[in-house]
């Protein structure tokens, strides 16, 4: 039933805007993929030519190694669940899930089986009778999967399904997703500008950003060795922090890595020799910089605003040259706002991106 | 708090004052002063004369009436599905922007902009005997013309084509409105279920609009009861009063034989058809509304 995904040299214009320049992905059968990037770099533009909902403008895409791009939507062996939810507005819960079996003719009993089993597991058989209207939000999401499971399509297509409902709604119907995924063994893609639902759902995060895929990565290959800049930006909260470069000296297999706010650091990396330190910039994240106990030296922050989040504390400060810098520590951290702090960097935990944004990884860990 | 609500739910009233005074001076006053004159014999000399029910018994009595009467609910019949229907038609075709929709909605619409003696004017140069357009078509065919304006049947057939044309620019804007109002992502959930052109329109485009159906229904109905000035102007009612419809029964019996109260007592049947057909097509639609919800 879960079919591979093939989206080869894929290009979308609109008129004369450029959306997406030249998109390759392979999704394996069964796989859990999920789309994210920031609003507007294309996410559902390219959900939506899988789906069919808009022409390719060059590339193909195949979906079980038989090309479907120039097939109608309904052909295609995809279902979408959309945002909106889009559920027939005068119709019941129950022949909003069989309308597309009606079209394609399938027996009545079969329908009424589909239905049926469809509705004991998204647990809304007692709403079939009910028109959306009458349903909550909640509810309705349940109805427009549950239309999507009947068809018992190759791969499922989630167009930011999560976010019309509230928080604690979002975190059950993610998990809910997740076990779905786990039961039926269905590919799966998903569009988010969420990264708490792309870490916890997909198999494979696939990163998009100004037209183009920036990394593709398992959850913790993403988190943990992003591609670009951009991704060490985009992903993880808080923010990755940046300090821009002085001088990169490489002294075989170790580093010495010059910035004005955090003085001298010195990191095992093999850098491309023609790396130059000029536009570069050190990446590090929050949880990465320790703050020192009272009474040992390392290098001053001072805070600005502390962050208390019971489990642990964010403290956003800057350095002495005034480049800002995030610092986490445990919950029961006495720091303030003004204080100066004393704090270490993990240097195995140290990102360097060249002025393209083309990151290298600390061989540390 | 809740003083002040109610005060100020109160001031609000003082702007629709002036519509109301305007309204009841102009409907809510004839509507009662007709009702009474229908119960008076009146003519153009003197007051009138208490006579009951007596004009509304010598309005049923009379043929004219019954056969305007009969008139007006064909005419009703006819044009009021076709111009729904038709509507709706343009309206679905119309339903993408592009240069050309936008040129064919102003063109369609521009008729309803169009005075009455204007129209029947366009429209007698297509119906009129001998140099008509249907006329010269009919002969270049070497078909025998029809005489549209004064052979019985095709009199009123003919008033009804020139209303269609005049009246369809309403109907097809509100049927383009609320088409608008359907969100797109329902005809993408349709195409990704396989569902047909005509599915699509059945389950889905038409429950969407069938409020909007329903309000241009009793609009065209209350409009076409009203049928006038393109049956006087263009057949005058004729031939023998087969296109006579029911305003114009009141109209020559009120102001060419100025039997003011026999006009009245026909103009109250009038209201209370509209009113009735409007009440039906409220209720109707009321409870489908329910049951879609
Ligand atoms: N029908 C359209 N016509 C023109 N531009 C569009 C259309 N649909 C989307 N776009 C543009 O394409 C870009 C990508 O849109 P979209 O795929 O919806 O982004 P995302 O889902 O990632 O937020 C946006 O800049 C948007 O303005
Ligand atoms: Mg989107």
């Amino acid at each position: 039933m879960s079919a591979s995904i093939e989206i080869t040299n894929v290009t979308k214009h609109y008129g004369a805007l450029s959306v997406l320049d030249d998109i390759s992905l392979s999704i394996k059968a069964g796989e859990f993929v999920v789309f994210l990037g920031p609003s507007g770099c294309g996410k559902s533009t390219l959900l939506r030519m899988i789906a069919g909902l808009e022409d390719v403008t060059a590339g193909t895409i195949s979906v079980a190694d038989r090309r479907v791009d120039t097939l109608p939507p309904g052909k295609r062996g995809v279902a979408m669940v959309f945002q909106s939810y889009a559920l027939y507005p005068h119709m019941t819960v129950a022949q909003n899930m069989s309308f597309g079996l009606e079209n394609i003719g399938l027996p009545k009993p079969e329908i009424e089986r589909r239905v049926s089993q469809a509705a004991a597991t998204l647990e809304i058989a007692h709403l079939l009778d009910r028109k959306p209207a009458k349903l909550s939000g909640g509810q309705r999401q349940r109805v427009a999967i549950g239309r999507a499971i009947v068809k018992e399509p190759k791969a499922f297509l989630f167009d930011e399904p999560l976010s019309n409902l509230d928080a604690a709604l979002r975190g059950r119907t993610r998990l809910e997703l997740a076990q779905l995924h786990a039961r039926l063994g269905s590919t799966m893609i998903f569009v988010t500008h969420d990264q708490v639902e792309a870490m916890t759902l997909a198999d494979r995060i696939v990163i998009m950003h100004n037209r183009k895929i920036e990394q593709i990565g398992t959850p913790m290959e993403i988190y943990r060795r992003p591609a670009s800049r951009f991704v060490a930006g985009f992903v993880g909260s808080p923010a990755m922090n940046f300090v821009p470069l002085t001088s990169v000296t490489s002294n075989g297999g170790t580093i010495n890595i010059g910035t004005s706010g955090l003085g001298d650091i010195h990191a095992a990396f093999h850098l491309p020799s023609g790396f130059s330190p000029d536009g570069a910039s050190l990446g590090i994240r929050a949880e990465d910089v320790t703050v020192l106990p009272a009474g040992q030296t390392g290098i001053a922050l001072k805070a600005e605003v502390v962050e208390r989040l019971g489990d642990r504390t964010l403290i956003y400060g800057h350095l002495s040259d005034g480049t800002k810098l995030t610092a986490e520590t445990d919950g029961r951290s006495e720091a303030r706002g003004g204080d100066t702090l004393q704090i270490a960097l993990d240097t195995t935990a140290i990102h360097l991106f060249d002025a393209a944004g083309t990151a290298h990884h600390s061989e540390g860990d | 708090m809740a003083e002040s609500y109610r005060r100020s739910q109160w001031s609000n009233g003082l702007f629709i004052l002036p519509y109301l005074s305007v309204f009841i001076v102009l409907l809510v006053f004839p509507l009662f002063w007709g009702a009474w004159l229908s119960l008076h014999k009146v003519d153009l000399f003197g007051p009138g004369r208490f006579v009951g029910l007596g004009n509304y018994a010598r309005v049923l009595a009379d043929p004219v009436f019954l056969q305007a009467l009969r008139n007006s609910i064909v005419f009703v019949l006819v044009s009021v599905p076709s111009l729904v229907v038709l509507g709706l038609f343009l309206a679905l075709a119309l339903n993408k922007t592009t240069r050309t929709t936008s040129f064919l909605r102003g063109l369609f619409f521009s008729s309803s902009v169009l005075s009455v003696t204007i129209v029947t004017l366009i429209w007698r140069f297509v119906f009129i005997p001998g140099d008509g357009l249907l006329a010269v078509i009919s002969e270049q065919f070497g078909v025998q013309p029809v005489n549209f304006l004064s052979t019985s049947g095709w009199s009123l057939f003919s008033v009804g084509v020139a209303t269609v044309w005049w009246c369809i620019g309403l109907p097809m804007m509100l049927f383009l409105a609320a088409l608008q109002q359907i969100p797109n992502d329902l005809y993408e959930a349709a195409a990704l279920d396989n569902a047909s052109p005509w599915r699509v329109l059945k389950r889905v485009t038409l429950p969407s609009i069938a409020r909007t159906i329903m309000l241009v229904t009793i609009i065209q109905i209350v409009m076409q009861f009203q049928l006038f000035g393109q049956a006087q102007l263009m057949t005058n009612g004729g031939p023998n009063g087969t296109s006579r419809p029911l305003v114009m029964y009141i109209y020559e019996v009120g102001f060419v034989r100025w039997d003011v109260g026999k006009a009245a007592a026909a103009s109250e049947f009038l209201f209370l058809i509209i009113l009735v057909a409007a009440m039906a097509q409220y209720v109707v639609s009321s409870r489908k509304s329910e049951a879609s919800e």
